[in-house]
């Protein structure tokens, strides 16, 4: 039997989901953030790509060992300088040329590069990672709440992975955007027990009749729904778009896909 | 479902509290030397240093045990034996998967926290099975051991990796499948293959770093005390794996390993010498890894009679002088008393039928009677048991194990050449079957119809007497049986098999109290806990995790 509380949780789920599709839509309209690449950018670097770079790189940007620039994996490179030095000098002692391209052409490889291959994406523009590493533990307050590497609070998922698992566009929509971007699994929740117990933090799992957390104590607890007489999910992430210059946004994406896991 | 609980979604936002960062409770080397002192957990692979696999809950009696009830399952998301063996810390369970995952579950819901996954290299080799046994854990650490011979530290709470460091080279058939045993800041493992001629090793590692703080060969090199127990090079591809959780004693500081079958396999006159300290047990310093003792139960073995038995230790008074032994039924057929400060022989019979040997000397040292060509040795190939874990009750002051009873192979030596990575085994062998063609018992269980029958084998539990060596009484079943042992302060011995009946005995008198059929093979032992004030007993059968537990 269906109760009435499963109803609300439904429709509000529903209404979530509108929501979400609108502002989806609008990213990719209306360029979502101040990255410097142009819709325009990342289509001349989708035609440039193709005739210059796939024959070697492959149409997946797979085929040479160790590298996978569709999701920004690279053996050296990091930056967008970074890979404009290897394009125009050439790498690998010599196993890749150096490419005389027009600058409108650089600049198209680089957008498509990381638009992540889609010639429809968003580009993003990738900053100094050990700047970006001084944001993320500074003035960004990201290690506030996220965990790297064995260093840092639990509340918020680890973040040592995250750039082998999201693409910079991922990324950047998480600093600016965060409530389009919070995956639901993460939302905040609130419980209050009939203990009284009022318990924030973190969902990690739940299904009909429990729900499984982690809290603001970083510990990991399971809840019975019958043992709540109020459990609240917020489709609100704890922190804000954040305040920082596009310049430093590009620096924290550069440090968050240097993280690949542990050393 | 209570239909007073309101569940909203809200468009702002909770404040996490960033202060507020106390840790749930940390299981400190502290906690785990006293484990059996906190019997609502399961801290290590077998409930405590001394592996006793006894706990001191006694909610679940022989009287009511009858009225358990299946509280939870959790399914496997892949096949195979899951031979894994759950710890569990303060209510939560850390139990692996196949081949190298590693869930946090709730230990009263069953419902699943976090899921880390350990993808092996694709050349990782195991003779037998893509098997994981679990993890060990320490302060905010799980650790496990993979099949591509690595070492993972986990973060207990998110699952996230620290750190993840090579315990071997995979590419010379290198593995681990065993769960790692903490002692103080060192996480400690063995090395498989033993079927691919490995040299086999026990190694430590900094819990905190994963750097590696000492290494202890399993065959001594040149130089080394008993390197003249092989010939020419046989050493260096002589096998010796160790691939079961040892034991601790804290007083003399000492831990205990089980170690595997010397290669290759099945023709020891490739390999002259009594191939130390291949299917012995070994005593190792805990902060050196330096060898204290070793006692070897097989020599030259032709048998692949690995000594992968769990150690289990006890402080008794053993005919009259309280004493620290080691109790171990061997793969042999033998079951052994030991001194396990010195390494001392005490008493060691048969078990089983066994005709491999015509008894044990003095020092424990079998008397060889080899068969004849074509004619069958008892026990067979898979042992008279084999790695499924014992439990001693220090209050029966019985031990109780999974033998293989009227089992026996006929063997076939061949002169073998190592080449890395590939199997290293010395010839084959066949099982005795009582009609020509008859099907025979395999390393597992894949089909619902036992079409080997008990004539080619069958399972007894047996409860020894450490004071004569001899069997006190023996529940029998129609199959053989992989499965652990579990006993509890109410006396009651929990165990399964490859039928798939979960069984509760009585553990002085042997007589069956209660079970339950769950399906699938149990290839491990249970284990018990408690959350709230309620006992729960947890065991595996087939791909599920079945927690059982008394109707509130």
């Amino acid at each position: 039997m269906k109760t009435p509380i499963v109803k609300i949780g439904r429709l509000a789920s529903l209404a979530l989901w509108g929501a979400f599709s609108i502002l989806a839509q609008q990213a990719v309209g209306q360029e979502v953030g101040d990255h410097q690449y142009t819709s325009e950018a990342v289509e001349t670097g989708s035609r440039v790509y193709t005739q210059q770079c796939a024959l070697c790189h492959g149409p997946q940007g797979d085929l040479v060992d160790g590298i996978d620039l569709s999701i920004g994996q690279f053996r050296k490179a990091q930056s967008d300088s970074d890979l404009v030095g290897v394009i125009s000098g050439g790498a690998a002692e010599g196993r890749m040329p150096a490419f005389n391209l027009r600058a409108d052409e650089m600049n198209g490889i680089i957008a498509f590069i990381r638009a992540g291959f889609d010639p429809e994406g968003v580009a993003v523009r990738i900053g100094d990672p050990v700047r970006g590493k001084a944001l993320f533990e500074g003035k960004g307050e990201c290690a506030d709440c996220h965990r790297v590497r064995g260093v840092g609070p639990r509340t918020a998922p680890d973040l040592s992975n995250i750039g082998a698992i999201r693409t910079p566009a991922s990324l950047q929509r998480n600093l600016l955007d965060p409530a389009t971007a919070l995956l639901p699994i993460n939302r905040p929740v609130r419980l209050v027990t009939r203990n009284e117990e009022t318990i924030v933090g973190r969902r990690l799992n739940e299904d009909t009749y429990t729900v499984q957390i982690i809290d603001s104590q970083e510990r990991l607890r399971s809840l019975k729904k019958s043992d709540l007489v109020s459990y609240e999910i917020s489709d609100q992430p704890s922190k804000q778009p954040t305040d920082m210059t596009s310049d430093e946004v590009a620096d924290v994406i550069g440090y968050l896909l240097s993280l690949r896991g542990i050393e | 479902m209570r239909t007073t609980m309101k569940i909203r979604k809200y468009g702002i936002a909770f404040l996490l509290s960033l202060l507020a960062t106390n840790l749930s409770a940390q299981v400190s080397f502290e906690r785990i030397l006293n484990a059996e002192d906190e019997p609502e957990n399961w801290l290590t692979y077998n409930g405590g240093y001394k592996s006793q696999r006894y706990s001191k809950l006694d909610q679940i009696t022989p009287e009511n045990v009858g009225d358990l009830k299946l509280q939870w399952t959790l399914q496997n998301q892949v096949f195979g034996a899951w031979q894994s063996n759950p710890i569990v810390a303060d209510g939560i369970m850390y139990i692996t998967e196949r081949p190298n995952s590693v869930m946090a579950v709730d230990a009263i819901t069953g419902r699943v926290f976090w899921k880390y996954r350990h993808v092996p290299a694709e050349n990782a080799l195991v003779c037998c099975g893509a098997n994981n046994r679990g993890v060990a854990i320490l302060d905010d650490k799980v650790f496990m051991g993979t099949l591509d011979a690595r070492l993972v530290a986990l973060d207990r709470i998110t699952g996230s990796p620290v750190w993840d460091v090579e315990v071997g080279d995979v590419n010379q058939a290198y593995s681990v499948t065993m769960a790692p045993l903490v002692v103080k800041d060192k996480v400690i493992v063995g090395v498989g293959g033993g079927e691919f001629g490995i040299r086999g090793y026990v190694a430590a590692y900094d819990v905190d770093t994963g750097e590696e703080a000492w290494k202890t060969y399993t065959i001594p090199g040149p130089g080394e005390p008993n390197h003249d127990s092989w010939e020419g090079d046989d050493w260096e591809h002589g096998g010796a794996p160790v691939w079961i959780t040892g034991s601790f004693d804290p007083e003399l500081n000492l831990t205990y390993w089980g170690v595997g079958n010397p290669g290759p396999d099945w023709n020891a006159g490739q390999r002259p010498g009594d191939n130390l300290y291949s299917d012995s047990v070994i005593a190792l310093d805990a902060d050196s890894g330096e060898l204290k003792w070793y006692f070897q139960f097989t020599p030259n073995d032709a048998y692949d009679y690995d000594s992968v038995q769990v150690p289990v230790l006890a402080d008794i008074v053993w005919r009259g002088t309280p004493s620290k032994v080691m109790m171990w039924a061997n793969r042999n057929g033998y079951f052994y008393v030991l001194d396990r400060v010195t390494g001392m022989f005490l008493e060691g019979k048969p078990y089983v039928t066994v005709n491999w040997s015509s008894g044990l000397d003095e020092n424990g040292r079998p008397i060889p009677t080899p068969q004849d060509e074509g004619m069958p040795t008892f026990p067979g190939n898979q042992g008279g048991t084999n790695w499924y874990p014992p439990s001693f009750s220090p209050r029966t002051g019985l031990f109780y194990f999974s033998a293989w009873q009227d089992y026996a192979t006929i063997y076939r030596a061949e002169e073998s050449e190592y080449e890395p990575g590939r199997a290293f085994l010395g010839g084959g062998f066949s099982v005795l079957a009582p009609v020509p063609g008859a099907p025979t018992i395999g390393i597992g269980r894949t089909n619902p119809i036992n079409n080997w029958t008990n004539e080619v084998g069958f399972a007894s539990l047996k409860a020894m007497d450490p004071q004569t060596g001899e069997e006190v009484w023996s529940y029998d079943q129609f199959d053989v049986s992989d499965s652990g042992m579990l006993t509890t302060a109410s006396d009651l011995l929990f165990t399964g098999g490859r039928e798939g009946y979960f069984h509760a005995v009585d553990a002085r008198s042997g007589d069956l109290l209660w079970n339950v059929n769950l399906g699938g093979q149990i290839v491990m032992a249970p284990v018990t806990y408690s959350v709230d004030g309620v006992q729960y007993v947890s065991v595996i059968s087939g791909h599920a995790l079945s927690t059982f537990a008394l109707p509130n």
